[in-house]
């Protein structure tokens, strides 16, 4: 086969290589930058190797944001897995209870992220949000702008409120893509409705599942506007999950250096666990 | 043992998937039922199992009425044209899920999975999961499900159409003979009249969610009681054509072609009915006619010959032996046995049935 050189081909390829370095590759070189050098303003840059990484992964305070991340990411997965399974089990699967249904668990899912944070942030009010007001009438002390954790516990729920649709949905295209066939098989085998679950329904979403894991793994880890919009990472800094507490670190307290270290560390730790979660649930795959 | 459908029918909002229907199964016996995609089968065979419920009739199993009766309190097991294995378990695992649920023991689960994995050539992979199984020994796998239960009625639906062709032809040969012995009723479901003759037993022809004629396999194919029974029981297309009979003189309505009948049915107008087959580039049996045709399709599948051919406005199938070589367009002789013409009167009834 004779191939055409044409090197005007290039032009159609030039666009996509501006846009990409332009909104990935160079501001990530400009984090990368900062990391490896101290800045005094006026692009005046002394070079500090990896004293920043070396800060950074000894300091207290990125342990603790990262404990607390990692707590919060584990404590949401742990709730809105299951849960979003329960749901997508319970939801019908033929009539018009379908399209009342994909609408609703699709909402929570359209509503802007800020604006999520400010409506969780006035129902929980706790003189005049209705969710606050209520907890409070009802005898519980509760106060998520003073309690770390009631913080905990309002910002939980607002993910779960956000979050759980997206579970639900991916969850319920699994279950529909089982054919009806093995619902009758079962049937006639005499399979318990959990047997039936654990045997036939789980493994043939294993796929979705996985996928949802990761995207919630992946979106929790790097929350930002819903607990700052919130909580803005208090009472103190018990809700300041890692993004919070970069952005304080950056912006608030301008340490550039120790922040585009921090950013960096952030940003391996996220790919490290998409590649070992990834890795081992293929792994299975494999096998089976 | 027998499983009797007393007027079933089946409604689906003002759709009728079934209309009254009666048949009576007997035991050891392999029934097929034989109809296109939609005809019913698949609905028929639920309601047997108990998987769904007819809206109205009765249904009876040993002489007992089970109608509404639940599929896990019938001793029946089902095959699908799907590979129906659970995902995760290994194929012993599968085999003996049915047994393992109904609670028994692990030495006779273990000496039952062996026996049926033997007979099914799957000893070998008894510690594989589905997914690493070949289409065919998935099927054979819930084969052997179905077979290990020593279940009262068997149901097949269109097991082997996923398959590919030669694991079809090996599957198919092996079937009838993996219920030879066993006291069970076999219901097969297939869209392809080569199944049934196959597999023998019993045919019930199926049209449009109604039984048309239910007998020994055999027995519907050469004497369909109507012309709508021998087109479903026709693979190729069966030709159908008008002629006009006096005396012994017999004549199609379209064309010259004439030949002497032995059929005793009054004079007048019948359509008849002539499988493929019946229709050759060469003279069989001692009463063939010539008929004159231009080739429209030439198929050949190396050991048969299907030749699509034209007679005034008449299309026609022939389906010969060897490689017949014709060419499109062509005018070519074929020849017709008259011997095995099926005469339906107006009312599409069979009626040289003698």
């Amino acid at each position: 086969m004779n191939k055409t050189i044409n090197q005007k081909a290039w032009y159609f390829v030039i666009p996509v290589f501006v846009l990409v370095a332009f909104n990935a590759a160079i501001p990530l070189m400009t984090v990368v930058n900062y990391s490896f050098q101290e800045t005094f303003g006026n692009n005046v840059f002394a070079w500090e190797g990896t004293r920043w990484f070396k800060q950074i992964l000894l300091s207290e305070r990125f342990h603790a944001s990262l404990g607390r991340q990692f707590t919060f990411t584990f404590i949401i997965l742990l709730i809105q897995i299951p849960l979003g399974i329960a749901i997508a089990l319970t939801m019908p699967k033929k009539g018009w209870g379908v399209p009342v249904c994909l609408i609703l668990m699709s909402m929570p899912l359209l509503i802007p992220w800020n604006v999520v944070g400010a409506m969780w942030n006035i129902f929980a009010l706790p003189d005049i949000g209705f969710l606050g007001h209520s907890l409070n009438a009802m005898g519980f002390d509760y106060n998520f702008t003073q309690q770390p954790g009631d913080a905990w516990f309002t910002t939980i729920l607002m993910d779960v409120w956000h979050w759980t649709s997206l579970v639900v949905l991916l969850s319920y295209a699994g279950l529909n893509s089982i054919q009806p066939a093995y619902y009758q098989a079962a049937e006639i085998d005499g399979a318990s409705r959990w047997a039936t679950f654990r045997y036939i329904e789980l493994p043939k979403m294993k796929k979705v599942l996985t996928l949802a894991i990761l995207l919630r793994f992946m979106d929790s880890f790097m929350i930002y506007t819903e607990p700052f919009v919130l909580t803005g990472g208090g009472p103190g800094n018990t809700t300041a999950f890692l993004s919070i507490d970069l952005v304080k670190m950056a912006l608030g307290q301008f340490d550039l250096g120790p922040a585009a270290a921090m950013s960096l560390i952030y940003f391996f730790i996220v790919l490290l666990v998409c590649w070992v979660f990834y890795n081992l649930m293929m792994k299975n795959e494999a096998q089976s | 043992m027998s499983l009797e459908l007393k007027n079933v029918e089946k409604k689906v909002g003002i759709d009728t998937h079934i209309h009254p229907t009666s048949l009576k199964l007997e035991k050891n016996t392999i029934n097929v039922l034989l109809g296109s995609t939609l005809a019913g089968k698949t609905t028929l065979m639920q309601i047997m199992a108990g998987l769904d419920k007819p809206t109205s009739g009765e249904i009876w199993f040993d002489g007992k009425n089970v109608t509404g009766m639940k599929v896990q309190k019938r001793n029946c097991s089902m095959v699908y044209q799907q590979f129906i294995n659970y995902p995760n378990y290994t194929v012993y695992e599968n085999i003996a899920s049915p047994l393992a649920i109904t609670g028994v023991k692990d030495d006779e689960i273990k000496q039952r999975v062996g026996k049926v994995a033997e007979l099914l050539k799957l000893s070998a992979m008894l510690n594989k999961k589905p997914d690493e199984l070949s289409g065919g020994q998935q099927q054979r796998t819930a084969l052997a499900r179905a077979l290990v239960k020593d279940s009262d009625l068997i149901l097949l639906d269109e097991p082997l159409a996923n398959l590919d062709f030669k694991l079809r032809e090996e599957l198919r040969e092996e079937l009838p003979k993996l219920f030879e012995d066993r006291d069970c009723i076999v219901v097969y479901a297939t869209t392809e009249p080569s199944d049934a003759l196959m597999i023998g037993g019993n045919t019930a022809t199926l049209l449009e969610g109604k039984v048309i004629q239910y007998g020994k396999t055999l027995e519907v194919y050469n004497k369909p009681e109507n012309l709508i029974s021998a087109k479903v029981f026709s693979d190729p297309p069966m030709n159908i054509a008008e002629i006009t009979k006096r005396g012994d003189n017999c004549k199609f309505t379209d064309n010259n072609v004439q030949w002497k009948s032995s059929a005793k049915i009054k004079d007048g107008t019948y359509k008849i009915g002539i499988r493929p087959h019946n229709i050759t580039t060469y003279k069989e049996g001692n009463n063939s006619v010539e008929i004159n045709g231009k080739v429209q399709i030439s198929e050949l599948s190396g050991s048969e010959s299907l030749i699509h051919f034209t007679n005034g406005n008449l299309n026609w199938v022939s389906l010969s032996n060897g490689t017949q070589q014709k060419n499109v367009g062509e005018d070519t002789k074929l020849y017709m046995n008259t011997d095995e013409f099926l005469y339906f009167d107006q009312n599409n009834r069979l009626v040289n049935n003698g």
